[in-house]
This record gives structure tokens, sequence and C-alpha cells, in this order.
């Protein structure tokens, strides 16, 4: 049986969130001081070499990420935390900012220190009012404290745009135009917020890391899988027995998140399949389900850890009909910037909803491979090089459930 | 109800503050004006088409009439197979219109969502931000109650 391992989640229900002595009696703000009496390319090689990659997805090195800010001269660089979570599925980021505001704070607030930036943003989605207002009393009471020094942070509201979970678009959002992507590079490391160095990370990523500089680098890479050291917090939804928010090490595979903390499939029914990373992630099927969690096996078998949703499906599923839904929230969510998001998102819609329909046509299915891998290579942002994946990992490993609508 | 006009100046210093300003006058109004809009291209000194463009961009923004009460019903992935549509229609007779609509008497007006991130209680349904998790056909008529 698997354990939990709470590292992200190491105060979950032992603070009180709107109570900031109780972040400080357990231990809260020694790693910011402990930070600060290193110096920055020592703490950034310190992140570094814990192998803590990024939580919101695309997996990148945090330290060496940061590191990229640090090399910059610049006269104002800026701490962003991405809690614009909005892969359906999701909602660990709301779990951790509930329940433990601070960690994030203080992560945030070390990585202030380590690129040299004395102003941090929360972009927190406009879905979570109530999160915005603990969050926003967190802040008043670190900083009536002294405990940020001289770091400001301020929160900002998104507005129902998925898109905005991207760095780039995010970054727009908060400059207050419509959350359209970059061409990148440069990166927002370089050029960032207002043209400035930024560092945009996880809410989970931020939370990591007041643990990672208090127990060390060699600490952290010894937890989980050793290319993706660490824990992931996954959230269990769909026909689960135990739907529910757990943090496990990254070496945990797929079956003992289902069995050991979901229970198994709801209602005594058989397992179909289990989407993992949000509506963006591939399907996977009972033959993949012994593959660890980590984002580079994940990689292996064609599909993705993301967000870390495990949005499972039981035997009397209409993948199709699932697949079709996912379509629609993809042709909803892009932005419209690039012409292969913007057109193939919505045919890819049609043309599913046609099969569903039973409307399909000879090579159909051929065609939506095709789009599927130009998006995949030509859209210019995660959002549409990863919006074909459900279509395309289901048409692999559940073909027959599509040719099953042909009449 | 406070003024739209002073609601969006309090926002003028602010850098990028005119998604802050949008939300706070919907926070107010339930939606935007559409004269907000303009009136917001003139404190932040851009076209009024950007500013047009930046509100009709985010969907948890609302240019134009709405009911008081804002009901959005997710109906992404895991809610769709946990029989969103169910609620849909429940609500729908309920309130004696269509996904869309805002009920003659402007208290209510239905939406359709994307996630809202309350996947452990699916489906969900939110009432002016306030989420409502396992919510089932028979449920409806005692949460809209809280509003009537």
């Amino acid at each position: 049986m698997a354990e939990e391992m709470r590292i992200v989640l190491r105060n979950y229900g032992k603070v009180d969130p709107l109570n900031i002595d109780s972040y400080t009696q357990v231990g809260g703000y020694q790693a910011l001081a402990k930070a600060k009496s290193m110096s920055q390319p020592d703490l950034i090689e310190e992140v570094k070499k814990s192998g803590l990659r990024g939580r919101g997805g695309a997996g990148f090195n945090t330290g060496m990420k940061w590191g990229f800010s640090y090399g910059v001269k610049a006269d104002q660089k800026y701490v962003i935390c991405n809690a614009d979570e909005g892969e359906p599925g999701t909602y660990k980021d709301r779990i951790i900012m509930e329940n433990d505001p601070q960690s994030v704070l203080e992560g945030m607030a070390i990585c202030g220190y380590a690129i040299g930036a004395n102003k941090g943003y929360i972009y927190c989605r406009g879905e979570y009012p109530y999160v915005v207002e603990i969050l926003n009393k967190a802040i008043a009471q670190a900083s009536e404290k002294g405990l940020l020094g001289d770091f400001n942070i301020e929160v900002r509201m998104g507005a129902g745009a998925y898109v905005c979970g991207e760095e780039s678009a995010l970054i727009e959002s908060i400059e207050g135009h419509r959350g359209e992507p970059r061409f990148k590079p440069p990166f927002p490391p370089v050029i960032g917020l207002w043209g400035k160095p930024t560092i945009v990370n996880n809410v989970e990523t931020f939370a990591n890391i007041p643990a990672i500089v208090d127990k060390g680098a060699d600490w952290y890479k010894g937890i989980g899988a050793a290319g993706y050291p660490g824990t992931k917090v996954m959230t269990l939804t769909g026909d689960i027995v135990n739907r529910t928010v757990i943090e496990v090490p990254t070496n945990t595979t797929i079956r003992q998140v289902l069995n050991d903390f979901g229970g198994g499939i709801a209602g005594g029914k058989k397992f179909k399949a289990v989407q993992i990373g949000g509506t963006s992630g591939g399907f996977i099927p009972e033959s993949l389900l012994d593959t660890p969690i980590d984002f580079d096996s994940m990689s292996a078998i064609g599909a993705t850890l993301g967000s870390g949703a495990f949005f499972v499906m039981d035997e009397t599923r209409d993948i199709v009909d699932v697949i079709d839904r996912i379509s629609k929230f993809f042709a909803h969510e892009s932005c419209g910037k690039c012409t292969p998001c913007r057109e193939g998102t919505q045919r890819m819609h049609e043309m599913l909803h046609r099969v569903k329909n039973g409307g399909a046509v000879a090579g159909d299915l051929d065609f939506m491979e095709r789009l599927g891998s130009v998006m995949s290579k030509a859209c210019l942002c995660g959002l549409g090089q990863a919006a074909p994946a459900p279509v395309l990992t289901t048409l692999k490993h559940f073909r027959n459930d599509y040719t099953a609508k042909f009449n | 109800m406070a003024d739209y006009r002073e609601i969006i100046s309090a926002y003028k210093e602010v850098p990028g503050g005119i998604i802050e300003a949008y939300h706070a006058v919907q926070k107010e109004y339930s939606y935007i004006p559409e004269d907000a809009v303009v009136y917001a291209a003139q404190v932040f000194d851009m076209p009024k088409a950007k500013a047009y463009g930046v509100a009709t961009f985010y969907s948890y923004l609302q240019v134009g009439p709405r009911g008081k009460n804002v009901i959005r019903i997710c109906e992404s992935a895991p809610c769709h197979i946990a029989g969103a549509d169910k609620v849909v229609a429940a609500l729908e007779k309920e309130l004696g219109i269509k996904m869309g609509e805002t009920t003659p008497d402007g208290k209510f007006t239905l939406e359709f969502a994307e996630c809202v991130g309350q996947c452990q209680a699916t489906p969900v349904i939110t009432i002016n931000s306030q989420p409502y998790g396992d919510v089932t056909a028979d449920k409806v008529a005692a949460i809209l109650a809280e509003y009537k």
C-alpha cells in the first residue's frame, strides 16, 4: 500500500490560514531568514540542485529558471505566482492557498530575494474570490509583522480565461490587456511583466520552496523519481470512490493512486480510462496503469502529468461523448491569436460532433489525426499544442469506441 | 448603487488596473454597463475598441445587462459525466428560462461555465461565485429559494 507524503501540504490542517502566528509557530518564515543568510547564487544553486521542476505542467527546472532572471541586470524585476488554475478537474492550488497561504508567500519572497525582485503578484483565477480574500488577509498579516521585508505582494484577479494559465498570457492580463500569449523568445525570465525580468511559478512550486530551503536540496532530490523529484499534489475526480486530494512521491504509479488512494472505481464497475493532468492531458488505458506519475515516465507513454488531475471514467462511459465535450472546451478557450489553434479547435470540435452523432464519413478519423498532429507542432502556445492530446490518445487507445459510432 | 465612474476612477493609478476596475464594477452591478466601458477607455487612456476588447475577452466579465443573481453551471468534462445536463434541465424548468437567458423580473441569469475548481463535488454550480457541489435536480429548488 502506497503512502502519502506531505511536503506541499505539510501544514494542512495544522495551521490557521487566517492567523500568521500559527504559521510562525510551526517554523514559518525561518526558511526565508535562512535563504537571506545565503548568497543569491548559492540559494539559486541549492534550488537547482534539489531538482524541483515547475508544478504547473511544463516541468522546467525551477532553480535554472530563477538563474535566468538573476543573470539579467535590471532596475526592476518581478515574481509572479500563477494561481490561475483552470484545468478542469484541478483544484490543488485552491487547497494549498485556502489552507496554508503563508507558505506560498514565503516561497515567493525567497524567489524575490534570489533574483533581486521586490515586487510580487499573485494572479488568482476569478472563480476564487473567496481565495483572494484569504490571500489579501495573509499578505496584510505578513506585511504588518515585517516578515516579508521589502518584498511587496499584490493579488490580481483573473477573469475566466483558461489561456491565462500560460505565463506570457498571464503577464499580458496583469498589464490590463487581453490575455493573448506572446511570441517567444524572449522568455519572461528575461523580458516579462512591463518588459522586466519576471519569474512566473505555480502555487505548488512556491509552496515547495520553504521546505527545500529548510531541509536542503539533498533531502528533496532523494524523494520520488530521480528525474522529477519530490511529491505531487493530485486531485481525483470522476468515477472513483474517493473524490479527494492527495500528495504522493513522484515514483508512485497511476494504479496505486487509483486503488490505494482513490479506493477504486465507484459503484463496483470496471475501469475504462483515466485522463491525467487536466482536460489537455492524454487518456490512459488499463495496460499502462503501472506507469509512475513523474513527468518523464508520463511523457514516455505519450501522456502528461500536467496539473496532477486524475479524471477517472468507468466502463459505461462514452469516450467519444467525453472527447466531444473536451473539444468544445478548447474551441471556447482558444484565444484566437494564432490560426492553427483558432481554426483547428473549431474544426476538431465539428468533426468530433459529427462522429458522436453518427454522421462521420470515411477518412474523418485520419483527418482528425492529421489536424491534431499539425496543431501540436504549429500552435503558438501550450493551449493549442496540447488541445489535440485527448483526441490523439483516444484514437490510439480507444479507436473502437470511435468506429462503433459509424453507421 | 455606487456610480461606475467613481468605481473605475479609483483604479486610475493602478498599473494595468482596467481588469480590476471591471471586476469592481461587476461586483456592484452584476455586469458591466456599456457606458462604463467607454468611461474606462477614458480613464485608462486607451481607444474604446481596446477597452471593449479587454472586457469581452474574459468570460467572467459580462458587458451589458444581466440578472441580479448569476447562476453558472460547469459543463467541463468531470461535471459533464456527473450529470450536469440534468441540473441544467432542472434549473431551466424551475426558472422558466433557457440557458443564457434572464428571468423577466431580472432576478436570475443562467450561464454555462467551464471548470470552477470544485471538482471534489461534481456536478457544480455557482451563484454569484458561491459554489454548490453535488447538485442534483432534486436540490435545485431548495438552493434557489435562498435567493428568491
